[in-house]
This record gives structure tokens, C-alpha cells and sequence, in this order.
């Protein structure tokens, strides 16, 4: 229970986040990227005050060996740059400079976006639930 | 402009310390791909409720926002067949990179996560791209 509750704070918090910093906004979003028109800075200061705190979370952790609910924390971060990852992130990239959105505004912004946050969405949940076997497909039989 | 920055800032550390909070608390890491793609493909069934729940808040604050204390204005395109090409590119791309602006981006990039740094690098530079190419060559975004 209280997992829940905790999970239901993070992703509201997260929320709050994405729409004090408005990244909930296509448009700022996308003007990061338009750095051969009116470049937004806006996403960089984002990601920095994101990962301040997150610079503290992972030593905390790593002395505690635990989180505080007793379960484990995440393993080791894996270190192999493969296609996988670069394709994967290329494509992901894409997919974001065209319309602004990525997965956690694409969340955040369901309920403003209307029709097109919806089709927005079910298109990526389709690409998510497409993504294994078009690894298996293509990717696996040489990565591997 | 200056306010812009700060409001970013700010909202960032908001966003931090969500991550700072699912990490140190429940032992997850706050990546919306992940939590998202593992109740799609059910490869996150096990921890399902925790997903949902999460994923629930999420939505739900940006629209209590708009309701109750200010309109977001989020300007995303009308084309819908742009939404759907970018929508199956986000999906299949975070998937297949396991991780997103929130996964790699916050959290691995804050433990130096090599995977995370590289990951980053390329959809940063790839979405640059895109934007050029379609907004400044082609002419097909606004």
C-alpha cells in the first residue's frame, strides 16, 4: 500500500514538474531543438535542476544498500553501447523533434492535448508493444 | 525569457526529486518508457499496480492544473498523421534504447551511466535534426 502511495506522489510530482517548467509545451520542447531558428534554452535548465537532486539520490542510496520500503535498489547500470541503444535513440529522437512530445509529457498531457495527445499516445503504446518482436525480427540474430 | 529559465529550473528539481523520491523510497527508476512499455508488452506485470498508479498521477495533476489553477497551453500539432509517425517512432525508439528523456536523460545520466550519456547524445542530436530538416528544409512543421 504504502508503494502505491508513494508511486501515485512521484508521478504526480512528476507531473506538477512537467508543467511548472512547461514541458507539457510542444512548442518550447521543439524550440531546444530548433537551433537553426529561435533556440529555447528552456529544456537544458530542465534536465539540470532534474538531475541535481538525482546527483545526491544515487550515493544516498548506494550507502544505504536499500530503499526505504526494504526492497532493492536497481542494479548496476549495464555499459554496452550496442545498435539497439543508438538506433533506438536515434529513432526516439526523431520521433520527438517532430511533434515535442516524449513519453512522460505524452502522459502528463493526455488529458489537454485532446485528440491528438490521444492518437499520440496510443501510437507510441503501439510502438512500445511492437518494439520485441521487431528487435527479435531484425535485431537479435547479428547483436547478439 | 529570464523567468522562462528559472521556471524550467525549478520544475526540473520538481522533477528530480519525484525520481529522487520512487528511487530512495520504492527502489524504481523513474522512467516513464519503462514503466509505460513494461504494462504494454506485460514484461511489468509483476509490479503493475505501482505503474499504473504512478503513471495516474501523472496524468492526473496537469489536468487538475488546467482546471483549477491556470489554462496550459500545449501547442501540439493538429496533423494527426504527424502525431502517429512520431508517436510509433517514440515508442518503438524508447523501447528499443530502454529509456527515455526521464530514464537515461535523469536518472542515468545522474549516476554516469555510459549507456545513458551516449543514449542522450544521440536523441538530442537526432531530434536537432529532425527539426532542421523538417521545419528549416522541408518546410512540413510550423
Amino acid at each position: 500500500m504504502m508503494r502505491l502511495l508513494v508511486a501515485l506522489f512521484s508521478g504526480s510530482l512528476f507531473g506538477l514538474g512537467l508543467v511548472v517548467s512547461d514541458m507539457v509545451n510542444a512548442q518550447r520542447v521543439q524550440g531546444w531543438m530548433d537551433v537553426l531558428g529561435n533556440w529555447d534554452p528552456t529544456l537544458g535548465f530542465v534536465l539540470l535542476g532534474a538531475i541535481l537532486p538525482m546527483l545526491l539520490a544515487w550515493p544516498l542510496g548506494a550507502r544505504r544498500g536499500k530503499a526505504f520500503l526494504g526492497n532493492a535498489l536497481p542494479g548496476p547500470a549495464s555499459v554496452q553501447i550496442n545498435r539497439e541503444l543508438f538506433l533506438g535513440a536515434a529513432l526516439f529522437g526523431v520521433g520527438w523533434g517532430l511533434v515535442g512530445l516524449c513519453p512522460g509529457p505524452a502522459v502528463a498531457g493526455l488529458g489537454l492535448n485532446g485528440s491528438s495527445g490521444l492518437f499520440f499516445f496510443l501510437a507510441m503504446g503501439a510502438g512500445m508493444f511492437a518494439a520485441s518482436p521487431l528487435r527479435r525480427l531484425f535485431l537479435r540474430p547479428v547483436a547478439a | 525569457m529570464q523567468q522562462e529559465w528559472l521556471m524550467g529550473f525549478l520544475g526540473g528539481l520538481l522533477i528530480g526529486l519525484a525520481a529522487l523520491t520512487f528511487l530512495l523510497v520504492n527502489g524504481r527508476i523513474m522512467g516513464v518508457s519503462g514503466l509505460l512499455g513494461g504494462l504494454i508488452d506485460r514484461t511489468g506485470w509483476g509490479n503493475g499496480a505501482e505503474r499504473l498508479v504512478f503513471l495516474f498521477g501523472l496524468f492526473l495533476i496537469p489536468v487538475l492544473w488546467a482546471h483549477f489553477v491556470a489554462p496550459v497551453d500545449t501547442h501540439v500539432t493538429s496533423n494527426i498523421g504527424l502525431v502517429i509517425i512520431a508517436g510509433l517512432l517514440v515508442g518503438i525508439g524508447s523501447r528499443l534504447a530502454n529509456g527515455c528523456t526521464s530514464g537515461h536523460g535523469v536518472c542515468g545520466i545522474s549516476r554516469f551511466s555510459i549507456r545513458s550519456i551516449f543514449a542522450t547524445a544521440v536523441y538530442l542530436f537526432s531530434g536537432v535534426l529532425a527539426v532542421s530538416l523538417f521545419r528549416h528544409f522541408l518546410g512540413v512543421l510550423p
